[in-house]
């Protein structure tokens, strides 16, 4: 029994370390053999998935987990904090980055071939950075963990062939740029108060008021952040980057990256900005809100100009940011827990799109939306997950998307921005549009040979036989995040009254 | 006049970080090179770096290393002798994100090249163009 | 008033949503399939029946599922205008089912499998529309039905097919989100409830000028109900097979709009409201442009599936006029109507099928003579039409009949000069059709020889539905007590 409380001590530890480890262990046993890697990563994955959903109920019963990287009280070691907030997003981070793992054996190996090793090496790479964004509490950490997870990022998307690499190099740009802002408007608030640590930094601020420094150091923050979400108008590198990226790549770098910037938005603008500082000393409030406004509308019109089906996909995500941000930004309690719930629930069903798109186009070796012909009878349970996921985002009952647009309209209805309202609305019914399109095209259209008139990687003759359902480890993990949906749905009620709400009141007074 | 001289001079380190920072930015944007761009990304994290390692200077301070074992008592350290030196350390840090952000941007930037034959941005775009057209006419959609 | 907890509504629902997989696994074995389907129905039936002395009791039946969102759950309860309106729609699923059986192998149509599944699916959500206690549980059985009978509109994956699922979605699924949804929000915040209670819940919370918009948004927003101008879903939906014109579009999913309807006038906005701030001729108003133009419309189309589906729109108006008098005549008229209109639409749509399946004729210009070839099957359609007309002996003469009273009780004389004209262009449109059916010369028959029916399994459940309108017009005792309990649960507080 005591070594099982030591481990459960020590989970805020496991989360970052275990990834990190298995890593490099993936990187040494890739020299002798390529078929380890893959049970390796997974079970690295799994590992994370236990000690998240671990710490989760932890933080249910005891609240607040604060873990001291070698024994160092705060503000001057680093800690791990663990509040109800990323415990809850962890998991989903750690659920989405397994399911997407466990899933890709098939495609990686296609994809990547004698370079798995270093796929599955980047892969728990990038989560370990991920993790790490959401459980420090340390201002300076999280950049570092910032660049960790965006240097993976950028190395597993210019893996892929083709304008991949190009794609990579425009996102490392904009990423660089988004970091240092960041790392900028961090030093100017080292400048002001001395400390790194969130907690510590969020004490000392209100007694600085009046200074013009922690009004830099917000924008450069907020500023560098909306760079990394790719938040509209700074959203040019996010389309390309998924699209060309191979895709279970897009399938791991969609649902997350994003999610998990907004994230660190909410968490630096809370913690160590305060509530009070950041909706009432300042007022951006309503620029921003229109901003997001602007960024559903833009994404949604722009999705639907693609003719390829990641691209709109991506296209989706950008219009998803802009409701996420839109609901924070409105300042109230039902807006703020929609955006917390959609961090979450987006993430699963960008999740399930991007992964159905892939098996889709592992089958077909091809992307545009001409390819889906007939695909309702070659790859029926594939489409059905498809179908889950579309519906997710178009926000029908009872799958979870409903949920957070059902919070964030009513923030955006009590806060009275009718703009943010119609907003949404029109994203869902542009949504249906864009999903019915995909499906009209899979189910009306007959399987035809050659999809368009670029023949994929096979020969026509051979596509008929080799177009059929997902293989099983794919199809498995695929519609268990299509379950998830539904489930997350039905229990958004609780995650909302147990969880997020253990947040949003205490940090908005 | 003489106001704005002392802000400048009393400042100078924060406005040699943003003249780079805008040299930086004014290479990644405007420059149509892939490498120009490279070296502007570059330009503009070491400003950052520098901005960092500015703030923990002191006039007239030393290095914070501290030659008494623990235990003596006879001199109390005063901060005021010593420069900061986390914002140093943490530079450290930066310097091998930013050494490993620039060997990822080499590394596509040659693949890249291996790819197109060449590193100029419109030069790529022109051959996007006409490798792989995008824009494809749909085939007989009625969307 | 009573209440009590069970999982029966659930089951009722569940019934045909469990029978789902199974139908899949038996897609080899076709009569094994049928036989889950039929099983689904029956349980689904008997589940609903053995809760009707109950609810004939006054007693009411709850059950909570889950709490999705903080103060809002999915939850169910069977009162008696729910039970009426599920009653109903399980009822003809069995009729249905066994008619789908004869029209689909007659006609050997493709993918019965996935079409018997998702027929199930759908009527999960439309007996899940009845029994919702709550908006938030009605909407969300609604998307499902709406999601769930898309793929049975489009059934025959061509090109008329796609662009009537197009237009099917664009005016449902894109009312729901656009009007519903919103006004739903806008309700839940400002009164904190979706419940449907007997006296509304909006009064004193949501003033006059909101409400009206509301009002306006749930009547059109529910474009199940085809409240013009948004009808244009139902004449293109008729690509379908018959059988899902029959029931869905007769039946199931356009009942599920008019029942939403009086469910929002009832449960949520309250009649004694909706008298003060006197919307009732607003909404009779639009009922009654609806019931009229649609009947002309009607009189002008020859294929015989889009005339019953304008006639279908006009019907649906009588239900909504009849609920929005707010007369206690009216209200009763239009809930009955929901049970008998269903009776005799549904015969009228197998009788199309029945003559589709036998002749391969569509049109109504190509039926002179037709009734000497199916005599069984144009009786049985000329009983539905005189159902649907309101003649006696037959159901929808009932429903009526006090439709008629309640416009006399509520003063409104101007729509009681609409349901007559309107009764008179119902016959314009439907009796021609019978008349020369029959009565022709031989040489204007278009159909020589002897008689020869449509195979059983379609012939029997017209003749069963016609032979059930006219049993309502003796015995309409258990519609019409239902009625009269919702309408008492309403005034009575």
């Amino acid at each position: 029994m005591a070594s099982l409380e030591g481990v459960t001590q020590h989970l805020p530890a496991i989360i970052v370390a275990v990834p990190l480890l298995a890593a490099l262990a993936v990187t040494a046993l890739w020299w002798f053999s390529n078929k380890l890697c893959y049970p390796l990563s997974v079970g690295a994955g799994l590992i994370a998935l236990a000690a998240s959903a671990g710490l989760f109920q932890q933080v249910l019963s005891y609240g607040v987990v604060e873990y001291r990287l070698g024994g160092w009280p705060p503000p001057w070691g680093i800690v791990f904090r663990v509040d109800h907030l990323n415990s809850l997003i962890l998991v989903a981070v750690a659920l989405v980055s397994f399911l997407n793992l466990a899933g890709s054996r098939v495609a990686a190996e296609k994809e990547f071939q004698e370079k798995v090793g270093a796929f599955y090496a980047l892969y728990l790479l990038f989560t370990t950075g991920l993790f790490g964004i959401l459980i420090t509490g340390d201002a300076f950490n999280l950049y570092v963990l910032l660049e960790i997870a965006s240097l993976t990022g950028y190395a597993l998307i210019g893996i892929g062939s083709g304008r991949a690499s190009l794609s990579g190099l425009n996102y490392v740009f904009m990423g660089t740029i988004g970091a240092t802002l960041y790392l900028f408007g961090v030093g100017c608030l080292y400048v002001i108060t001395g400390s790194l640590n969130m907690v510590d930094i969020g004490a000392i601020l209100p007694n600085l008021w009046p200074s013009k420094v922690i009004v830099l150091a917000f924008l450069l923050c907020l500023g560098g952040l909306f760079v990394k979400m790719a938040l509209f108008p700074l959203h040019g590198w996010l389309p390309n980057a998924y699209t060309y990226s191979p895709s279970v790549v897009s399938s791991l770098v969609a649902p997350l990256t994003t999610k998990v910037m907004i994230y660190a938005m909410v968490r630096v603008t809370l913690t160590i900005f305060t509530f009070d500082f950041a909706f009432n000393k300042i007022s951006l409030q309503v620029p921003l809100v229109w901003l997001a406004v602007l960024a559903i509308i833009v994404g949604s019109l722009m999705a639907l100009s693609q003719q390829r089906l990641k691209k709109m996909l991506a296209f989706i995500v950008v219009a998803e940011v802009g409701y996420m941000v839109g609901g924070f930004w409105l300042g109230n309690r039902a807006g703020m827990s929609g955006a917390v719930l959609h961090i979450i629930n987006d993430a699963l069903m960008t999740l399930c799109v991007f992964m159905a798109a892939g098996a889709l186009s592992f089958r077909t070796g091809d992307d545009r939306l001409t390819s889906l012909k007939g695909m309702f009878r070659k790859m029926p349970l594939t489409m059905g997950a498809m179908v889950l996921g579309g519906l997710s985002l178009i926000g029908v009952p009872p799958t979870c998307g409903f949920f957070s647009k059902w919070y964030l309209i009513s923030g955006g209805i009590e806060a009275g921005h009718y703009g943010f309202v119609a907003a949404l609305i029109i994203s869902s019914l542009v949504n249906i549009v864009l999903f019915f399109r995909c499906f009209e095209i899979a189910y009306f259209e007959p399987f035809s040979g050659s999809a368009g008139h670029q023949s994929g990687p096979m020969e026509p003759d051979d596509r008929s036989s080799t177009v059929v359902e997902a293989p099983a480890d794919m199809l498995i993990t695929l519609l268990t995040a299509a379950v998830l949906l539904i489930v997350l749905g039905i229990f958004s009620g609780q995650i909302v009254t147990r969880v997020i709400h253990q947040v949003i009141p205490a940090l908005t007074g | 006049m003489e106001a704005i001289t002392t802000l400048i001079i009393a400042k100078y380190n924060y406005w040699a970080v943003i003249l780079l920072i805008v040299i930086g930015l004014y290479a990644m944007i405007a420059k149509k090179n892939l490498v120009k761009k490279i070296i502007g990304m570059n330009i503009f994290q070491t400003a950052i770096i520098l901005f960092y390692v500015s703030i923990g200077a002191k006039r007239g301070a030393t290095l914070p290393i501290i030659v008494h074992a623990h235990g003596d008592a006879a001199h109390a350290i005063h901060a005021a002798d010593y420069i900061n030196p986390l914002p140093h350390v943490l530079m450290l840090t930066a310097i091998v994100v930013s050494v490993a952000t620039l060997g990822v941007a080499l590394a596509l930037a040659m693949k890249i090249y291996f790819h197109y034959g060449t590193l100029e941005e419109d030069e790529i775009q022109k051959k996007i163009m006409d490798r792989e057209p995008d824009k494809v006419a749909t085939s007989g959609e009625h969307l | 008033m009573e209440t009590i907890d069970s999982i029966r509504p659930l089951i009722a629902i569940l019934a045909s949503l469990l029978v789902i997989p199974l139908i899949m696994v038996s897609r080899k074995a076709p009569n094994l399939r049928e036989m889950w389907t039929l099983a689904g129905a029956g349980l689904k039936f008997l589940t609903i029946v053995s809760m009707l002395p109950l609810v004939l009791a006054g007693t009411r039946i709850e059950c909570t599922l889950v709490e999705v969102l903080p103060g809002y759950g999915l939850e169910l309860r069977v009162d008696a205008l729910g039970m009426l309106f599920a009653l109903v729609s399980s009822f003809l699923w069995i009729v249905t089912s066994v008619y789908s059986i004869g029209y689909m192998r007659s006609l050997d149509e493709h993918d019965q499998t996935r079409y018997f599944s998702f027929f199930a699916l759908s009527l999960s959500a439309t007996v899940g529309v009845a029994f919702s206690a709550n908006l938030l549980t009605l909407y969300l059985f609604y998307e499902m039905l709406t999601l769930s009978t898309y793929p049975l509109v489009t059934h025959h994956q061509d090109r008329e097919a796609r662009s009537a699922g197009r237009k099917y979605l664009f005016f449902i699924l894109g009312t729901s989100i656009g009007m519903i949804l919103p006004a739903m929000l806008y309700i839940a915040l400002k009164t904190g409830t979706l419940e449907f209670a007997s006296q509304g819940i909006v009064k004193g919370r949501i003033s006059p000028q909101a409400t009206t918009l509301l009002v306006l948004l749930f009547v059109f927003g529910f474009a199940k109900a085809a409240v013009m101008p948004f009808h244009a879903w139902l004449p293109a939906a008729m690509v379908a097979p018959t059988p899902v014109s029959a029931l869905l579009h007769a039946v199931a999913v356009v009942k599920v709009g008019v029942f939403s309807i009086v469910r929002m006038i009832t449960g949520i906005f309250g009649t004694g409201w909706l008298a003060e701030l006197q919307l009732s001729t607003l909404v009779c108003t639009l009922a009654a442009l609806t019931i009229v133009i649609s009947s002309l419309i009607a009189l002008s189309q020859d294929g015989l599936k889009r005339r019953l589906a304008f006639s279908t729109i006009g019907q649906l108006s009588y239900i909504v006029l009849g609920v929005a008098l707010l007369s206690k005549s009216g209200m009763v008229g239009g809930m009955l109507h929901i049970g008998m209109h269903a009776f005799g639409k549904i015969t009228l749509f197998f009788c199309a099928g029945a003559i589709f399946v036998a002749t391969g004729v569509t049109n109504v210009s190509q039926m002179v003579g037709i009734g000497r070839r199916l005599p069984l099957t144009m009786s049985a359609f000329f009983i539905g039409a005189l159902s649907v007309i309101g003649l006696p002996p037959c159901g929808g003469f009932i429903s009526k009949w006090h439709l008629v009273i309640g416009t006399v009780e509520a003063n409104q004389y101007l729509m009681l000069g609409v349901l007559l004209v309107s009764s008179l262009l119902n016959a314009a449109y439907f009796l021609p059709i019978v008349y020369r059916a029959f009565f022709c010369t031989p040489a204007e028959s278009m159909f020589p020889g002897p008689a020869a029916e449509a195979p059983t399994w379609c012939l029997v459940p017209p003749l069963l539905t016609a032979g059930l309108s006219i049993i309502l017009f003796i015995y309409p005792q258990p519609f019409l007590r239902l009625a009269r309990l919702a309408i008492q649960a309403i005034s009575g507080g």
